[in-house]
């Protein structure tokens, strides 16, 4: 079964190229320290903020400190991507436990539970992620926080609807004669079957993030330098954006490559997922 | 159009099959080479198993298979072919002079529109009346289907009616435009016992007053034994055996007939402590044995039976059986007892 | 395995109620009074068979008994319980006697669960202390007294037919070795050819673990093959108990034989010889049922009395019957109402 989906995933054409195009740069990112002659913080003061140029020394060219911005803009997918998985991650565990928990239990738990995300809902993001660093500092924890402490409720709200017509269904009644009950259920039955929603989900709630993070670092609560984002290299490229507009299209060529190619991956799984996208 | 000869059948089936084609390529036979015929007036049952090929039987008959299907064969309706009728000349027999009730009639209605609505569409569709003759027709359709306070039914909604009487209003909606023949697809299957009784009455007696003639599919022998003239079974998309009714019950010529009738419990009779039953399964059109397709299953299976498939032949007038084994029949009923 | 008396009853329920809130219209909400008042006895071995047509409530009795509904009221004595009052572990415990056959066992098996999980997954919640070797070894054999095999074991439910299914289930329902087992119309969705194999199958496993059974069914035919006893519902309430011969070759009351009456028979010539059914009517909303007795407004001999007064359940002949005139009908109609034999 699993593999039916696989090979219905990989029959879409555009899927196919967003997965592609998704290997090829996290392969690239991956293995950045060894493909790469230069590191990250070495600056090469001969080409300080030189263009692009094939077959050069600097493919992409440098920053105005310069730095080689393939090799900067290669790990800035790094930290970006980690980002984005880990605090998916996250979000899908603690989603994952408390929509289906407050599915399950219904009544009262269900209530008190899902008004907790109302009221997370309601918190405005931004004016909440400044109130953390002016207390906490800023700093890479911070983000997995504060990203994390929002994504989660997208994800707990649908696995809730999901659990809610799941219990309907007969063989949860046929689990509760064979004895399985509580925790037992949701793990051994709840879960399982709605591991297909929320591959989907979790597959669209990556770009989320790391465009989240994007905008964090844009703002410049995110990212600290010297280490850098696709979100701090955007920011950094945008203020020398008319002397040189390399620093600028560059890492949000990848930015945007990113979020595309995963977009696309959760649409594809969705179709591939659903028995009624058959021919 | 030229009016046709009495003795033509009104619906005439030669060799018509059914495929769907399947990822893998090769199409999926869900009809094999059926003939059948229905004369006017006539209730002719069809019987089988779901899976056996009885749906999309009915189904090709009005070309209702859905786009993927590969149709070949001919069908013909008072002469006319309807399996390579353009759509538009299909549109104005289906519904007008064939027309089909369905199984599940919490399905057939939509949810959004006034059973007035929805009875007048038909005539609005095929015959180009007023409203006001519309509501008339409908008014009198639901009094055939023994609606009882017909003009307030028809400001009602399919939600507001019981499943019976949905199943009523579908009957009415078919027979709006007079059709000569209906299909009907498993029409009591969703119902009670005591309406399912109440609406094969109503078949019947539209028979009897209109002459309609009345194809009906069924799984349930009990069903077709109440209503129909004669009976066809069918057994992986093709017909196995073809009689009148009784010769049917009294003489089944086909195991499969044989064992259809004897495996299901009975209201009457001695009670048996094992019930016969046909092992194994129905077979996997995808995965037909070149030979007879109920041979693994069969009672009476002989060694010609699993390379050669029987051809239906007329054992005698009336009754036809695609069988090799022509002994006498019985070997199960002697089970019983 | 069961050494009780074969005359003890394993099941007592007494006055058994179930209702329901749900909701009509726009945030208004009506009690549906699903099964009322509903008593009956089962002994260890028997089979109880238990028929209704839909809306009648003859699944929430099983339901509640199984716990998975809550009854309003009523009591259910089995093994020196009270079956409804039972909570926590006890209950845990007492679920292990009492299995369910669903209808649709394709609906009725976890989806991403192989045969193999799913005929274990009792054994694993009941008997924890089962070595892994021991859980599949008994896995195993319970597949194949089913009359499956090994080559089952990995299959997922939708790479299994609807029979192959249905036994699986019956396996699954029948690992922990339960003493009551409910079936819920369980060969209504199987292919006539399947039914009767899984029909033969429940006997014959009846047969060798001594099992009690409660058959509920809509088909009169099945259960006067499956049941020795049967109790007749009508919009929750009962209407007529008896033994299965009792009740097949003399049915006391008009609402059974009604269904006597409607089944589809087999038969083109017992259909002719039959008089015409004269059931109108369907079965009244149970959020409205009608005053006094609930089959009155169907009832070809409901009188002024039958509107004002419930019929109690009483004794007429061989039957526990709930019809004023049980008495006068069974004098009108010496001949049995069921079907001539063959």
């Amino acid at each position: 079964m699993r593999s039916a989906v696989l090979s219905r995933l990989l029959a879409q054409p555009l899927t196919r190229i967003a997965a592609s195009v998704l290997a090829a740069i996290v392969l690239a990112a991956l293995l950045v320290p060894w493909l790469s002659p230069y590191d990250s913080y070495t600056p090469d003061f001969a080409l300080l903020a030189h263009a692009p140029m094939l077959g050069g020394a600097h493919v992409l060219g440098t920053d105005p400190l310069g730095r080689d911005l393939l090799v900067r803009v290669m790990w800035g997918c790094r930290i970006s991507l980690a980002i984005g998985v880990v605090a998916t991650l996250m979000s899908v565990l603690i989603g994952v436990s408390w929509g289906a928990i407050a599915g399950y239990a219904g009544g009262t738990t269900d209530q008190l539970m899902m008004r907790v995300v109302d009221v997370l809902y309601s918190v405005p993001f931004v004016p909440f992620v400044i109130v953390l660093t002016v207390l906490f500092g800023r700093g890479l924890w911070l983000i997995f926080l504060a990203i994390g402490a929002v994504s989660w409720l997208d994800i707990a709200r649908i696995v809730r609807g999901q659990t809610l017509s799941l219990k309907q269904r007969e063989f949860i009644e046929a689990a509760r004669i064979g004895g399985v009950h509580g925790l037992g259920m949701i793990r051994r039955h709840i879960v399982p079957n709605l591991l297909g929603i929320v591959a989907v989900y979790a597959t669209l709630t990556i770009p989320a993030v790391i465009l989240f993070e994007a905008l964090l670092s844009f703002l410049g609560m995110g990212v600290q330098s010297p280490m850098a984002s696709l979100g701090s290299l955007v920011a950094d490229g945008a203020s020398d954006m008319q002397s040189h507009p390399h620093l600028l299209i560059v890492p949000a060529a990848f930015l945007t490559a990113i979020i595309y190619a995963f977009n696309y991956l959760g649409d594809g799984l969705r179709k591939a997922l659903d028995p009624r996208g058959q021919r | 159009m030229n009016s046709p000869p009495s003795a033509e059948p009104l619906l005439q089936l030669q060799d018509v099959s059914v495929a769907y084609p399947t990822a893998s390529g090769a199409a999926v036979p869900v009809v094999r080479g059926v003939n059948l015929q229905l004369a006017p007036g006539e209730i002719l049952g069809l019987a089988g198993e779901s899976g056996c090929g009885k749906t999309q039987l009915l189904l090709s008959i009005i070309g209702l298979n859905g786009p993927h299907a590969q149709l070949h064969g001919s069908v013909r309706y008072r002469g006319q072919e309807l399996l390579a009728s353009p759509l538009a000349e299909l549109n104005r027999v289906r519904g007008a002079r064939i027309a089909m009730v369905f199984q599940d009639p919490a399905t057939a209605l939509n949810p959004y529109l006034s059973i007035g609505r929805q009875l007048g569409e038909v005539l609005r569709f095929h015959g180009g009346v007023s409203g006001r003759e519309a509501r008339e027709r409908a008014c009198e359709m639901l009094e055939a289907v023994q609606v009882g306070d017909p003009r307030r039914r028809l400001q009602q909604y399919p939600h507001e009616l019981s499943g019976g009487m949905r199943q009523r209003v579908v009957i009415a909606m078919a027979l709006m435009a007079s059709p000569e023949i209906l299909l009907a697809d498993e029409p009591t299957t969703a119902l009670d016992v005591t309406v399912q009784s109440q609406i094969l009455r109503l078949l019947r007696e539209l028979r009897e007053r209109h002459g309609i003639a009345l194809l009906l599919v069924s799984h349930d022998m009990g069903v077709i034994a109440e209503l129909a003239d004669r009976v066809a079974v069918m057994y992986a998309g093709r017909i196995v055996e073809q009689a009148g009714i009784d010769t049917l019950f009294e003489q089944p010529r086909h195991p499969y007939t044989e064992a259809l009738q004897l495996c299901v419990p009975s209201l009457a009779g001695p009670l048996p402590q094992r019930l016969p039953s046909i092992p194994g399964a129905p077979p996997d059109p995808a995965a037909l044995a070149p030979g007879c397709a109920f041979a693994p299953r069969c009672a009476y299976r002989l060694a010609l039976c699993e390379q050669h498939p029987p051809e239906l032949l007329e054992a005698e007038p009336g009754h036809w059986k695609a069988c090799h084994y022509d002994q006498p029949l019985g070997r199960l009923r002697d089970a019983l007892t | 395995m069961s050494s009780a008396a074969p005359a003890r009853s394993l099941l007592r329920v007494t006055g058994l109620s179930v209702s329901y809130r749900v909701r009509v219209g726009r945030g208004r909400a009506a009690l549906l009074h699903a099964v009322r008042d509903v008593s009956f006895e089962l002994e260890s071995g028997q089979t109880l068979g238990i028929v209704g047509e839909s809306g009648s409530g003859k699944s929430s009795i099983a339901r509640a008994l199984l716990r998975l509904i809550p009854a309003s009221s009523g009591q259910a004595c089995f093994d020196g319980q009270d079956l409804l009052q039972l909570q926590g572990a006890p209950l845990q415990r007492m679920r292990r006697s009492l299995q369910l056959i669903f209808q649709d066992p394709l609906a009725s098996l976890d989806p991403r669960m192989s045969a193999e999980e799913a005929v274990s997954e009792p054994l694993r919640v009941f008997e924890p202390a089962l070595s892994a070797a021991e859980r599949s070894a008994r896995t195993l054999a319970m597949l194949e007294a089913v009359g499956l095999s090994a080559r089952y074991l990995h299959r997922l439910p939708h790479e299994l037919s609807g029979g192959q299914a249905q036994r699986i289930a019956i396996a699954r329902a029948l690992i922990v070795r339960p003493r009551l087992l409910f079936c819920d119309e369980p060969l209504s969705s199987l292919d006539v050819s399947i039914k009767s194999q899984i029909a033969n199958l429940l006997m014959q496993l009846q047969a060798q673990l001594g099992l009690s059974m409660v058959f509920i069914s809509h088909d009169l035919a099945a259960v006067r093959f499956a049941c020795s006893r049967v109790l007749v519902l009508y919009l929750g309430r009962v209407m007529e108990l008896a033994d299965r011969d009792a009740l097949f070759s003399a049915a006391r009351h008009p609402y059974t034989r009604a269904l006597l009456q409607s089944a589809p028979l087999p038969d083109p010539r017992l259909v002719r010889q039959r008089p015409a059914a004269a059931l109108g009517g369907e079965i009244p909303s149970p959020l409205a049922p009608p005053s006094g007795c609930v089959f009155r407004t169907r009832c070809p001999h409901a009188i002024d009395r039958c509107a004002a007064q419930i019929p109690a359940l009483r004794r007429v002949g061989d039957s526990l019957v709930a019809c004023h005139r049980a008495e006068e009908i069974a004098a009108a109609t010496l001949t049995s109402c069921a079907p001539p034999g063959r």
